[in-house]
């Protein structure tokens, strides 16, 4: 099922509704990287909670989305991981070492705000 | 099988009506010399160093019940009676410390006691002698077994019962400010309770919404290379669900004993106590805490 990207004032919303095959997430990929681009956006949130399955080709992608996000100027939250997939993931050693996470989309929205006011001041975010 | 039971040399097979009898010519002679038999063994258990945790009139008490319930087991052929009198026992004697071999020395000594006074009984009519331990033997073999086995299944579930009441006192995830929770750990972590400390974590951040999380391990005296992974593996999950952990009250044991056995803990940000724990984690969240006097306007 492909993923619906909405644009919500300066940022991208990808809500993922169902669990993703390997095509899914190509598109989405693409799609996200596109859009940034067109939308002139300052950030992307990824919303994964209605995942409850995470495997190595789904957490390589989101952490290859968030690295190309970047190079295209923009900032990448992923927002909403289950507890249980969480600490799967971790296990299996997939901790997408470099990308931002948030609890929720509120949380994402809240985080995106800060670093994005902080860039605007001209220092980097806390931490 | 049968016939592997009787003693090879000896009597032809016993009859059960003979063993029976003989068991109850033995039974007789046991109660007859009650006293003395008793005193020797008390002394022999004194001598061995056995159940020093008890006084010699305690020893002495519970020696007298023992040696009865053992006679009655040898006249009665059935060992229920017994088996409840070593739970029973079982229960009174593990709180103060009394060990397995202990327990089944005691017994031991108890058979030895009393094979010693066949034999000095019977020592003149060595076929006689013969047929009454055959009859004695497995009887008594039988009764040490059957102590021992209560021992330590009463022991077992004393183990168990502790073990799900400190299942139970599991570890509670507090909430102490908006977003930020602590974990306070004591004790000893097995990777059943470290799964168990995991699972509420994450679903404490995920109920209260918490960003910041401070696990305070203050309380853990060792740790080993796998609680010590897992611990890790809990940051990183945490830090899936967008919040920052920080661990704290390392103790230089523990300090040491993870650089040396190469745990990475770099991803872990780790301060010395809870207080400087708590108070990074105000930091994160953008709180100030400030003395009343220091705010300039009265509390309304």
């Amino acid at each position: 099922m492909e993923v619906p990207i909405l644009k919500q004032g300066p940022y991208l919303i990808a809500s993922v509704q169902s669990a993703l095959t390997d095509a899914d997430l190509l598109q989405l990929r693409d799609g996200l990287v596109e859009k940034v681009g067109r939308f002139r956006s300052r950030g992307v949130i990824v919303d994964v909670t209605a995942l409850d399955v995470m495997d190595s080709f789904a957490s390589r992608m989101l952490r290859d989305i968030a690295h190309m996000i970047r190079l295209r100027g923009a900032e990448t939250v992923i927002v909403g991981f289950q507890p249980e997939v969480a600490f799967a993931m971790v296990q299996l050693g997939l901790t997408l070492e470099g990308v931002a996470t948030a609890l929720d989309l509120e949380e994402g929205l809240a985080f995106l705000d800060q670093k994005i006011k902080g860039n605007e001041r001209g220092q980097g975010p806390r931490g | 099988m049968k016939g592997a039971g009787s003693k090879p040399g000896g009597s032809p097979v016993a009859t059960s009506e003979s063993t029976t009898a003989l068991l109850r010519e033995l039974v007789a002679h046991l109660r007859q010399n009650r006293t003395g038999l008793r005193e020797e063994w008390a002394r022999r258990i004194t001598e061995a160093k056995l159940l020093t945790a008890m006084t010699k009139d305690e020893v002495f008490a519970e020696a007298t019940s023992v040696y009865d319930n053992y006679v009655e087991a040898l006249e009665t052929g059935t060992f229920e009676a017994l088996q409840a009198y070593a739970r029973n026992l079982s229960e009174r004697i593990i709180p103060r410390g009394v060990q397995t071999d202990e327990v089944v020395g005691i017994v031991l000594l108890l058979r030895d006691v009393l094979a010693r006074s066949l034999f000095s009984r019977y020592h003149a009519d060595f076929d006689k002698l013969n047929r009454i331990l055959d009859a004695y033997e497995p009887a008594a073999n039988r009764i040490a077994i059957t102590v021992a086995v209560g021992f330590v299944q009463e022991r077992e579930r004393t183990i168990r019962e502790q073990q799900e009441a400190i299942r139970e006192l599991s570890t509670p995830v507090l909430q102490v400010r908006e977003r930020l929770l602590i974990l306070p750990i004591i004790g000893v972590i097995d990777p059943q309770r470290a799964r168990q400390l995991t699972e509420q974590l994450l679903r404490g951040i995920r109920t209260n919404r918490a960003r910041v999380v401070v696990i305070d391990i203050t309380g853990v005296a060792a740790m080993d290379s796998n609680v010590a992974n897992h611990l890790v593996l809990t940051v990183e999950a945490s830090r899936l669900l967008g919040a920052t952990v920080i661990v704290t009250g390392l103790s230089p044991e523990i300090a040491q004993t993870l650089v040396n056995i190469g745990v990475d803990l770099g991803k872990m940000n780790t301060v010395g106590d809870l207080q400087g724990g708590i108070e990074e984690a105000e930091h994160l969240l953008g709180y100030k805490v400030v003395p009343v006097s220091e705010t300039g306007t009265p509390a309304p």
